[in-house]
């Protein structure tokens, strides 16, 4: 029989500590559905989306009941829509019929509507980029992203310009839901191509038909875990600690992987290792880095104190998955952790220590609120900097701003649910403007030449 | 198949009867029971086998819900496959 202390530890993380598997995320293919005629790629898309994940949420929650883990979301993810039309009229039709797949399917989002330009636009891509704020505002669980740079390429500036005018227009157009359009689009840098998680989720170039990546989850697992250990462990058994944590939480989802896969007739991806917070009490990934010493997150020590977790999660993940893969790491989103959210309002934690806290973690700059009259120019310029820090640490980094219009430092949005509540934060207040026009590319850093 | 079910709560009369009855009356054959009692608390660990049974598992969990609600009980099935993936390597 099974180790009763471990029947009793697997039910106290589940119960107590919100352990639970985040997504199940089918990824689909549609190069298959790409027809002359965009109305029908659309009518292709609709159908292939809805057969081949018709079973994905009835499976989710055949699997939650059978093993006893809650699985949240279950989410599809498709081939970058840039890619499946040639004009605008034709994007906004594939827009439209992912929108509905997905609300067929009944799941709340749907990765995909996606751009790779890091290195050069095709007249399509430029079709594509100039629909994403209408794509965003006409549609309810659509998610969009553009890959921006690469290690491999650098950074292509000209196009980080144009999504401060992107951010800008989705903002505008969503301004009566407080700009969620933002909330549902991620500019990113070195994009993982079997990330199962929101909204950055596409299914890559690279990837097979159908495909089921898992994204795990736990922050208050192993915020209990570093608990029990007390103040007196050195940072050797902290990361000992975490390790083990993330090495038991990564079999769970390496197990409903595996299961789901096998009863949705798709091939096995991978695990994201990432420890993914929700606004709930007790799923903090900020409450972990509290929990090692620190008064609030954002004091001097966050960076370290998040490096040694990052690093730990994916030792111990590592171990545990088969193929692991997505953006693995600590996310650290500000509106969708009550830690991050309070030390936002307490005044401890400011854009600038997130950012250099991206730098050792998973994603970015992620589900942040700013003043919405937020210049153009600056955002472009947090991405930029943000791309920076990806490029040169061959690392995938994120940037998900929101300008939320009529509101400024001081107040907050409510976003509900997982989005969770996003205090606005100051931006920096001198302008970046002269730099982001000069237009062209930032070259490929040096460690780029590996061949 | 085989699963755990785990119950946990304050002791009273009967638990073990209660549970097992229940069990056997839907055909699931208890192979293994481990159970204690910490300050009046209670909890018992059974290794079950569920390939006689006809119904879906969702249907035996919700009927263990059910059982756990009139006798002020909390009542899981689980696959033992979480805690194998979890606790071994």
């Amino acid at each position: 029989m099974i180790d009763r202390n471990a029947i009793m530890e697997t039910n106290e993380m589940i119960g107590k500590d919100n352990f639970d598997v985040r997504t199940i995320t089918m990824g689909i293919s549609l190069f298959d559905c790409i027809d002359g005629d965009s109305g029908k790629t659309a009518e292709n898309i609709y159908a292939k989306i809805t057969t081949a994940a018709k079973d994905l949420v009835a499976v989710g929650d055949e699997i939650e009941s059978e093993y006893g883990i809650p699985i949240v979301n279950q989410r599809i993810s498709v081939t970058p829509a840039s890619l499946l039309a040639r004009d605008e009229t034709g994007f906004l039709r594939v827009a439209n019929a992912l929108d509905r797949a997905a609300a067929a399917c009944g799941v709340n989002f749907i990765g995909g509507y996606t751009a790779l330009v890091h290195k050069g636009v095709t007249a399509a891509e430029e079709a594509f980029l100039a629909t994403i704020p209408e794509a965003l505002s006409s549609t309810e669980r659509l998610c969009s992203s553009v890959n921006v740079a690469s290690t491999r390429s650098g950074i292509n500036m000209n196009v980080v310009r144009q999504m401060g005018f992107i951010i800008r227009k989705t903002a505008e157009l969503t301004k009566d839901n407080d700009a969620i359009g933002c909330a549902k689009f991620v500019v990113f840098a070195n994009a993982v191509e079997d990330n199962p998680f929101m909204a950055g989720a596409f299914n890559g170039v690279g990837e097979g038909d159908r495909v089921i990546n898992v994204g795990v989850s736990g922050p208050g697992a192993v915020k209990s875990a570093v608990g029990r250990l007390g103040p007196g462990a050195d940072f050797g058994e902290l990361a000992l600690c975490v390790k083990k944590t993330a090495f038991k939480i990564t079999r769970v989802g390496q197990l409903v992987a595996r299961e789901a896969a096998k009863r949705l007739g798709a091939s096995l991806g991978i695990i994201d290792l990432s420890l993914a917070p929700t606004p709930a009490v007790g799923d903090s990934v900020a409450h972990i880095l509290e929990e090692m010493g620190l008064e609030s997150v954002g004091a001097h020590g966050s960076t370290a104190a998040l490096a040694l977790l990052n690093d730990a999660v994916k030792k111990g993940g590592l171990m545990a998955g088969i193929y692991v893969g997505g953006l693995s790491g600590a996310f650290i989103p500000v509106s969708e952790d009550a830690g991050m959210i309070d030390a936002v309002r307490r005044g401890a934690l400011s854009l600038e220590k997130l950012e250099a806290m991206t730098s050792v973690c998973s994603v970015g700059l992620d589900m942040i609120a700013v003043p919405g009259d937020t210049p153009e120019d600056v955002i472009s310029a947090i991405i930029a900097d943000e791309c920076a820090i990806g490029v040169i640490n061959n690392k995938t980094t994120a940037v998900r701003l929101i300008p939320v219009p009529g509101k400024t430092v001081g107040e907050s949005v409510e976003f509900g649910g997982l989005l969770g509540t996003a205090p606005i934060m100051a931006v920096n207040r001198f302008s970046p403007a002269a730099f982001i026009n000069r237009g062209g590319k930032i070259p490929a850093p040096l460690i780029s030449n590996r061949n | 198949m085989r699963a755990i079910v785990s119950v946990v709560g304050m002791d009273r009369m009967g638990i073990i009867a209660k549970v097992s009855g229940l069990l056997y009356s839907i055909d699931i054959n208890v192979l293994d029971i481990s159970q204690s009692i910490l300050k009046e608390y209670f909890h018992m660990i059974m290794l079950v086998d569920v390939s006689k049974c006809s119904k879906k598992f969702s249907e035996i969990s919700g009927s263990l819900d059910e059982l756990g609600a009139q006798i002020g009980m909390s009542i899981k099935i689980q696959h033992e496959d979480i805690f194998n993936a979890m606790h071994k390597i």
